[in-house]
């Protein structure tokens, strides 16, 4: 159920659907053979759920999309960028719970 | 004992923390697992697991806690996400306190907080974490396809990383501060044997260095000639330190290096306060033997419940 609320995003979308957004985004930039993110995976599928309409709650998977991943510079996954207003608010790597992910999102929820 | 929450809590939530928490809730104990991020601990950053037992074509690390977990909630065990800021221990209660400022107390207690991989303290390592410094090969391997990387160590998980990693990178060297390696001889025969692995024996990485990223770094051999090498990715897998910042080490007793103190039964020299796993002082650190630990405290601290009744 949750899961539907996890938009899925790609390079191509991300300029339009995070950085011109009027509600902030968290970006999970993972990939499928990545263990710790496997792990993260159902927290943020909670998460989607919780903040529905608060904080857009999105997946990026570096394999299929290079760009992003590579213009933040990322080279450790998970990790997870919150933007407001096209700008990082907050940035963390690592299977993280839920109650540091609840913390991060509550400063622009 | 109407003013205590629970009979057992279990701080962490690793595959020793897992398997307690099995053996507990099998028991019927009225059990907690309190865990600050996701269950799994170390294992979630081990690609591959060939070496517990039952699993004849070997498993992942994620794929093996997922499994673990599994077998946790077929028996109902309850687990609570959260940073457990402080731990106030008597022979009558044992008392958490959360970063939300909640508290759980409980008759006995098994510390299965775990260790954390161990850093070079070098300049530029802290700067470079997650853009060339790593800690995990199998989370950030693949960022380094077709470029030049090291690896720092000369343990086990050193020396199977660095195999991994040639997956992806098209040179591996690895750095070993002595001349000859500690791994299992199984590894070693095989990383011998792999053309893309090069060695530096004897020698220490004294920096690392870049803009953005990681570009290069220094290293210094025991005849302190210094030399420079372009590497994009640095593996730092040195063994581990305990995680014990919030544990009363001194009640408890600990090693030198901070590792808990337990007898044969886990038990530490705090009455119904056993521990298990990495957070333990021993030599051998194994998923098997984490797990094994987890089963001997879980029976512990159901002899000292019983004990109080």
């Amino acid at each position: 159920m949750a899961g539907e609320n996890v938009k899925h995003l790609t390079d191509a979308e991300f300029e339009e659907y995070v950085l011109k957004a009027d509600l902030p985004s968290l970006v999970d930039f993972w990939a499928p053979w990545c263990g710790p993110c496997k792990a993260i995976g159902p927290v943020i599928e909670e998460l989607a759920g919780e903040y529905s309409g608060k904080v857009q709650i999105t997946k990026m998977n570096v394999d299929d999309n290079p760009t992003t991943p590579g213009k933040y510079s990322i080279r450790a996954i998970p990790t997870l960028i919150l933007f407001k207003g096209g700008e990082i608010v907050d940035q963390v790597t690592g299977a993280v719970g839920k109650t540091q992910l609840t913390a991060m999102l509550n400063k622009v929820a | 004992m109407a003013n205590i929450d629970y009979q057992l809590i279990i701080l962490g939530g690793g595959p020793a923390g897992l398997t307690a928490g099995l053996y507990a809730a099998r028991d019927r104990l009225n059990v907690l697992l309190v865990e600050k991020g996701v269950v799994g601990g170390q294992v979630l950053v081990t690609d591959w697991i060939d070496n517990y037992p039952g699993f004849p074509d070997g498993v992942s690390g994620s794929d093996l806690i997922e499994k673990m977990a599994a077998q946790t909630s077929r028996f109902g065990l309850q687990t609570k996400n959260g940073n457990v800021v402080k731990v106030e221990l008597s022979a009558t209660k044992k008392k958490l306190t959360l970063e939300s400022g909640e508290e759980l107390t409980s008759q006995a207690l098994i510390i299965c907080t775990g260790a954390r991989p161990n850093k070079l303290g070098i300049p530029g390592e802290e700067k470079f974490t997650g853009k060339g410094v790593s800690y995990c090969a199998t989370c950030d391997g693949p960022f380094f396809r077709n470029q030049e990387i090291v690896v720092v160590g000369g343990g086990d998980t050193a020396i199977q990383e660095a195999d991994f990693l040639t997956k992806f990178a098209s040179k591996v060297t690895v750095i070993h501060r002595r001349d000859s390696l500690r791994a299992t001889k199984v590894l070693q025969e095989k990383a011998f044997a792999n053309e893309r692995i090069e060695f530096i024996w004897n020698s220490q990485v004294v920096a690392i260095e870049g803009e953005k990223e990681v570009e290069r770094i220094k290293v210094r051999n025991i005849a302190d000639e210094e030399k420079e090498i372009a590497v994009s990715g640095i593996f730092i897998l040195i063994g581990t330190i305990p995680n014990n910042e919030v544990l009363p080490l001194e009640q408890l007793g600990s090693d030198k290096h901070g590792f808990i103190k337990t007898d044969q039964e886990m038990r530490t020299r705090v009455p119904g306060v056993m521990a298990a796993g990495d957070i333990r002082s021993k030599h051998v650190r194994q998923v098997i033997n984490g797990a094994g630990e987890g089963a001997v405290a879980a029976i512990a601290a159901e002899h000292y419940l019983s004990g109080l009744d």
